[in-house]
């Protein structure tokens, strides 16, 4: 195996350009478990932690090698209650931003936020950059439009965060758990309500009728919500597999969509 | 290729092959087989060390991404010369925190790494920060009374 250490980003994308298909290592905490445990064997790496520039955290824009510890404790509510429930202590002190959107696990916890709050990516290459919409960028289970010689930098926010954001997950404990369900729910200032969900399809998904059902600025009444779990449990496609039925989940997304959005109401 | 690291405040330098881990390299090749060898995936904590300040699974860092980092394992906890044993690891022992011990090394440097960075955490917090490292005899009741008293003789310096 070659492994490169670029310590910036100019390095970083160099490195990349030089080896294209070198496999991208942020906190290792997906690849060494396939390294460990399905005798992965990429012939090149190249190790990210080092990079700076990946690290940063505007108003605008976080890098994608910000840790989950750090938005544990960062200012965006939606995006501190989701991280916390990522892992351990151990996994969120080296998980990162960037390898959540790498690996497009379609149970990725920071997915759904990302999705509600129409969120870009931007991947660059000694080429430039450029700029994909959360959808344009996830393809499908552990498929990404990131192409050969491209790397994650970060994400792209709204100009305005929603003043009400809310995530929950469903798992079989409160630790170390990948999400049976997640969900997150914002809303803005003007009563703009958007609903995405994660491992009930091939990838996260917005709950669109759902949205619009409960947009605006009046609060949903109890016949509102049973309509809108109704909806969520329409627009949602989940599958049988071994951490939860379809219809288990298909249930649960309507329980924590309801959830969600009663606390953007609270 | 050959890796430098410092491990428990010496230098020491590993030949690593491709795809080693931390964890193989401080066990296999630097001898210190405190850090335990288990899940393999970042489930139970077992492999708990202190890298470059913060606590992580030594089974997920790859050992080559490692070249300059700073590790303490459990064996560069229990201070000095006449071996004393870590304000945590005395705890431990003094709460009879330990039934098989195969978690303990992982537990203690959580733990202690808690201690330094957040020394009046409490009931909550602490179950927080251990909840990434597995114990299948305990049930957890002593481990958590083992921290509490490390807790209350690192603030007051007398046991509860």
């Amino acid at each position: 195996m070659h492994i490169e250490r670029p310590e910036g980003l100019d390095e970083a994308l160099a490195a990349l350009a030089a080896d294209p298909h070198a496999t991208l290592l942020a906190g290792g905490t997906d690849l060494m478990v396939e390294v460990n445990l399905t005798h992965r064997r990429p012939a090149s790496v190249v190790a990210l932690r080092r990079v700076p520039e990946l690290r940063e955290w505007d108003e605008r824009m976080i890098g994608a090698g910000v840790s989950w510890a750090r938005m544990e404790s960062g200012p965006v509510t939606g995006l501190a209650q989701l991280a916390r429930t990522v892992g351990s202590p151990q996994i969120r002190a080296v998980g990162t931003l960037g390898g959540n959107l790498g690996t497009a696990s379609p149970a990725g916890d920071a997915l759904p936020w990302l999705a509600a709050l129409d969120a870009e990516v931007v991947l660059a290459s000694d080429r430039g950059r450029r700029r994909l919409a959360w959808d344009e960028f996830l393809l499908g289970p552990k498929r990404t439009a990131r192409q050969p010689g491209e790397l994650i930098v970060g994400v792209q926010l709204p100009e305005a965060l929603p003043p009400h954001q809310a995530f929950a997950k469903v798992g079989v404990r409160q630790a170390m758990v990948i999400a049976t369900v997640n969900c997150c729910v914002v809303r803005d200032a003007d009563g703009a309500t958007r609903v995405a969900l994660g491992a009930v399809g091939p990838t996260v998904r917005r709950a669109r009728r759902a949205e619009a059902l409960v947009s605006g600025t009046v609060r949903p009444s109890a016949a509102v919500l049973d309509r809108f779990e109704a909806l969520v449990r329409e627009e949602i496609a989940p599958i049988d597999d071994h951490r939860a039925s379809a219809a288990y989940r298909r249930h649960a997304a309507g329980v924590l969509a309801r959830r969600t959005l009663e606390r953007c109401w609270s | 290729m050959i890796v430098t690291l410092e491990v428990n405040g010496e230098p020491c330098a590993a030949e690593v092959a491709g795809f080693e881990s931390l964890l193989w390299v401080l066990r296999e090749r630097l001898g210190l087989t405190g850090a335990k060898d288990a899940c393999l995936q970042g489930e139970c904590g077992s492999c708990s060390v202190l890298l470059d300040g913060e606590v992580v699974c030594a089974c997920l860092v790859l050992a080559a991404d490692a070249e300059g980092a700073r590790v303490t394992t459990v064996e560069g906890l229990a201070g000095g010369s006449e071996g004393e044993l870590h304000l945590v690891q005395q705890a431990f022992v003094d709460a009879g925190a330990v039934q098989c011990g195969f978690c303990t090394p992982g537990l203690i440097v959580a733990a202690a790494h808690l201690l330094e960075t957040r020394p009046g955490a409490g009931d909550a917090e602490v179950r927080e920060a251990l909840s990434g490292n597995l114990c299948r005899c305990t049930g957890y009741g002593a481990i958590l009374r083992a921290v509490a008293r490390a807790q209350s003789q690192a603030t007051q310096g007398g046991a509860p």
